[in-house]
């Protein structure tokens, strides 16, 4: 289970974003996350992916507490959470071909020998032609970039997994497309996700309980 | 989801002439020195009138040519692009401006802000990061309409109609979120009293609530005798306030026709399967990728995707024109 408890986060002093936000992603399951822009959801999602560290409140993986944050999390804790983000032109190395953005983490966590076939077997679940993998961000679409990304948070088969806003870019049958992966991913593996959206009608189909943040 | 449950708008009967007439508009992006290395087609033989009263929503998928369209109409497309075709603009003194080959002093002193409004794509980023709200918009009143004895007086109207208080236009960017952005840009396409607007991808990043009130500010501008082209990959927020809608896959148009017609019985299986792609409809996505616009087939683009095809293991050769039925048009070679 990853959970929050009392969270509390902001990045200027005095104005905490979140303030007292509990949180509980279960193994297996879909955490719809909805709330009116600016309410903290992208802000609780970094705290939950490590990305942040909270002012006050405690984050807990399978029951560990973590207590350090950013690159000084350990890698076990690091890596059990993966992230999608809304921007998949704002989430990737502009320098990196599509390959080389899915095996970043595979390479960054000393997991190189199965790097080929790991990638080979990625981009066919979310639906990435070869022929793709060979090319750089700016010669795709935010479509195919943003199943990329997701190919690469998948990667370190990751026990949960934080969607922010995956597919506020996407047209109709991409996000159908991706939200299919991401569910194929619980079903195969039991992993939790907490999928962050301002789109009701995708959380009632997707999420099998939604949250609401209030502003 | 108050979007879908509004009762689809209907374009005044009868309206008048076209405001805008694009006859088979084509452009290419040429790739390396001289095209060497290929050429993009992003937008091929698109026709379509905008008549005062309508909201035209063109959809279909990110990179399809939605967002080339519109630059071409405005002249905004770098210098390796090639156009065809026509875009004839009228004006209320009954001239004729043809955007496609009107030079640059034409479309900037004539044109932009002027007869046609852009509202774009985040337009938080369009915004001068270092003045407020009202400075910006008061620098384009002053420059859009010279003459004008009350500029500050047409910024507060201007404000007023896009249902901005009057304390945001004080506002740096940074201060405002991206639904009073939105606003702003709105304000800011008006400031010349443009009788078309363009509004590319208008509710990116916004949520659903702030995504109802830019369309209904849209709709709105509609309603008030403007012609209203409004570019989205949103369905769901194309559904509740379109008079009209134009489908796009693969630099081509493949349907137009009435919103509530086309929404409640797509003629094109590309349309039909955007349709079941949303959230109400079956959240089924469509097979396979759009093409790439540097090769695409002869034939008909969406054939490999083709849902009617899979089904009766035929092949559909050849390519489909949009041809008329009544107030519809549909590019598909099966019987509809």
């Amino acid at each position: 289970m990853l959970t929050g408890a009392g969270l509390v986060a902001g990045y200027t002093r005095g104005h905490p974003v979140l303030s007292g936000v509990d949180v509980e992603v279960r193994p297996g399951e879909v955490l719809g996350m909805a709330g009116p822009s600016g309410c903290g959801k992208s802000t609780l999602a970094r705290v939950l992916t490590l990305l942040l560290a909270p002012w006050a409140g405690e984050v807990r993986l399978d029951g560990a507490p973590v207590r350090r944050f950013r690159h000084a999390a350990p890698r076990e804790q690091r890596t059990a959470v993966g992230v999608v983000f809304q921007q998949p032109r704002l989430s990737v190395d502009p320098r990196f071909t599509l390959r080389e953005v899915v095996a970043e983490p595979m390479l960054a966590s000393g997991r190189a020998g199965d790097v080929a076939d790991r990638v080979d077997e990625l981009a066919d679940q979310v639906g990435l032609t070869a022929e793709l993998l060979r090319r750089r961000p700016h010669e795709v679409s935010d479509g195919q970039l943003q199943r990329a990304c997701l190919a690469r948070a998948l990667s370190l088969r990751p026990r949960y997994l934080v969607c922010d806003e995956m597919t506020a870019m996407l047209d109709a049958s991409t996000t159908a497309a991706l939200v299919r992966v991401v569910n194929a991913h619980v079903e195969s593996t039991g992993a939790g996700v907490l999928a962050i959206s301002h789109d009701d009608s995708l959380l009632g189909v997707w999420a099998d309980r939604v949250m609401r943040l209030a502003p | 989801m108050t979007t879908t449950a509004r009762e689809p708008r209907q374009a005044p009967l009868g309206a008048a002439t076209p405001l805008l007439s694009v006859d088979r508009l084509s452009v290419r992006f040429l790739l390396g020195r001289g095209g060497r290395r290929g050429e993009v087609r992003a937008v091929t033989d698109a026709s379509f009138d905008l008549r005062p009263g309508q909201l035209l929503t063109l959809v279909g998928e990110s990179g399809c040519g939605k967002s080339v369209l519109a630059s071409a109409l405005l002249g905004l497309l770098p210098g390796n692009a090639q156009l065809r075709g026509t875009a004839t603009l009228s004006t209320q003194d009954g001239g004729r401006v043809e955007l496609l080959s009107a030079p640059e002093s034409v479309l900037a002193g004539r044109v932009r802000g002027r007869l046609v409004g852009l509202v774009p794509q985040s337009s938080a980023t369009h915004l001068t990061p270092v003045r407020t709200a009202r400075s910006q918009l008061l620098e384009a009143v002053r420059a859009l309409r010279p003459g004008l004895d009350d500029p500050a007086g047409l910024v507060d109207h201007l404000a007023e109609r896009v249902g901005l208080e009057p304390a945001v236009l004080d506002r740096y960017p940074h201060e405002l979120s991206g639904g009073t952005a939105q606003r702003v840009a709105v304000a800011l396409a008006l400031a010349g009293d443009p009788p078309v607007v363009l509004a590319d991808e208008p509710t990116t990043g916004l949520d659903r609530p702030l995504v109802d009130r830019t369309v209904d500010l849209l709709a709105g501008l509609a309603e008030e005798g403007r012609a209203v082209l409004m570019i989205t990959h949103d369905l769901a927020a194309a559904r509740g306030v379109a008079t009209d809608v134009a489908v796009m896959y693969a630099s081509r148009l493949v349907e137009i026709g009435p919103a509530g017609r086309v929404f409640d019985d797509p003629w094109h299986p590309y349309t039909a399967g955007l349709l079941a792609a949303l959230p109400e409809g079956g959240f089924t996505p469509i097979p396979g990728h759009p093409p790439e616009l540097t090769a695409l087939p002869d034939g008909c683009a969406f054939a490999p995707r083709c849902a009617l095809l899979g089904a009766r293991d035929e092949r559909c050769t050849g390519r489909p024109e949009l041809v008329r039925h009544d107030d519809r048009m549909v590019a598909c070679r099966r019987p509809c």
